[in-house]
């Protein structure tokens, strides 16, 4: 398996959906290849990082102001 | 209970179907958990495309009302949540243009870079390399660094990856081909990466010191430095 055509897969990888068999093939490329095995590891750290980290807060007392005025608005029909 | 949804298992009812219901039949306090349960999700997104604190205040409350006045065309054929997203995300499109005095404004725009479609960076990165800065400067990094990505891969990310809907919802959310979400993803995910791995390679000598991010004393040289690094200043729109 070439560079490439592991990065064609890499999201499926991971995203854990490729069937056992491409998997195997790919874990033998990334065995072999520091390269690829580097931008597996911090790919799936990127995304792990922006799921678990909130960068965009929304502070309990700006949340209860817009639910408030959110179900005023409704209750107004 | 009429059958919408069956999106928790196959003879389960996702929870939110006996709440919209309870909605339609005029319960309020229904709508009220709703909101709750999803107001968090709905301004993030509203952030991650307006990048403006203002207008993603102002989309949350637009979206969440229209999805009140809507209620009756949820068809049910996709889950709630879905559906609220995609008012969220038209909801931040017509805010960004009413910006733009009423320039058209896409979700396909900006995306004609091939960067980061092949890996530069490879270097390895520190292990657990966030713990190098505190709360604060990392999310400015990680604030300022998917700033910096097209419209069209960003929203991608953020629906697919930070908010966890599947690849056929971020599709049908976004009024794409699955390809399409799928090749957006990959470039999305790569670009990510390679921004950030200026600040999470490893560090090699001494010498080597990261670059920070936010220090309060350093404001005079940060504008200078997110050109150079090619990363837009917070609260700008693009």
């Amino acid at each position: 398996m070439k560079c490439t055509e592991f990065l064609a897969l890499l999201d499926d990888l991971i995203d854990g959906t490729v069937n056992a068999e491409t998997r195997a093939e790919l874990e033998v490329h990334l065995g072999g290849c520091a390269h690829c095995e580097v931008v597996f590891s911090t790919t799936r750290k990127t995304i792990e990082i922006y799921r678990s980290h909130e960068i965009y807060d929304l502070p309990d007392g700006l949340r209860e102001r817009l639910h408030t005025a959110i179900m005023a608005r409704c209750k107004k029909g | 209970m009429p059958i919408i949804q069956t999106v928790a298992g196959e003879f389960e009812p996702h929870p939110d179907v006996a709440l919209v219901e309870r909605v339609r039949g005029g319960d309020v306090t229904a709508y009220d958990t709703l909101v709750r349960k999803y107001e968090r999700q709905v301004f993030r997104i509203a952030q991650h495309i307006t990048q403006n604190r203002e207008d993603a205040e102002d989309v949350m409350q637009d979206a969440f009302l229209k999805a009140y006045e809507k209620l009756d065309q949820f068809q049910g054929n996709s889950k709630f949540y879905t559906w609220l997203v995609r008012i969220a995300v038209n909801e931040s499109l017509m805010r960004l243009r009413k910006r733009r005095t009423g320039k058209m404004v896409s979700i396909d725009e900006d995306i004609v870079t091939d960067e980061g479609s092949v890996p530069r960076d490879l270097a390895d990165w520190a292990p657990d390399p966030e713990q190098n800065y505190d709360q604060a400067e990392l999310a400015e990094i990680l604030r300022k660094t998917i700033q910096g990505l097209p419209q069209g891969f960003r929203i991608v990310f953020v629906l697919r990856d930070v908010e966890g809907l599947s690849t056929e919802e971020t599709a049908e959310t976004l009024g794409l081909s699955i390809p399409a979400v799928k090749s957006r993803l990959l470039r999305a995910r790569l670009q990510l990466r390679e921004r950030l791995s200026r600040y999470f390679h490893k560090r090699k000598s001494p010498k080597d010191q990261r670059p920070k991010a936010a220090g309060p004393r350093e404001a005079s040289s940060r504008a200078q430095r997110s050109k150079e690094q090619g990363l837009g200043e917070s609260g700008s729109e693009k």
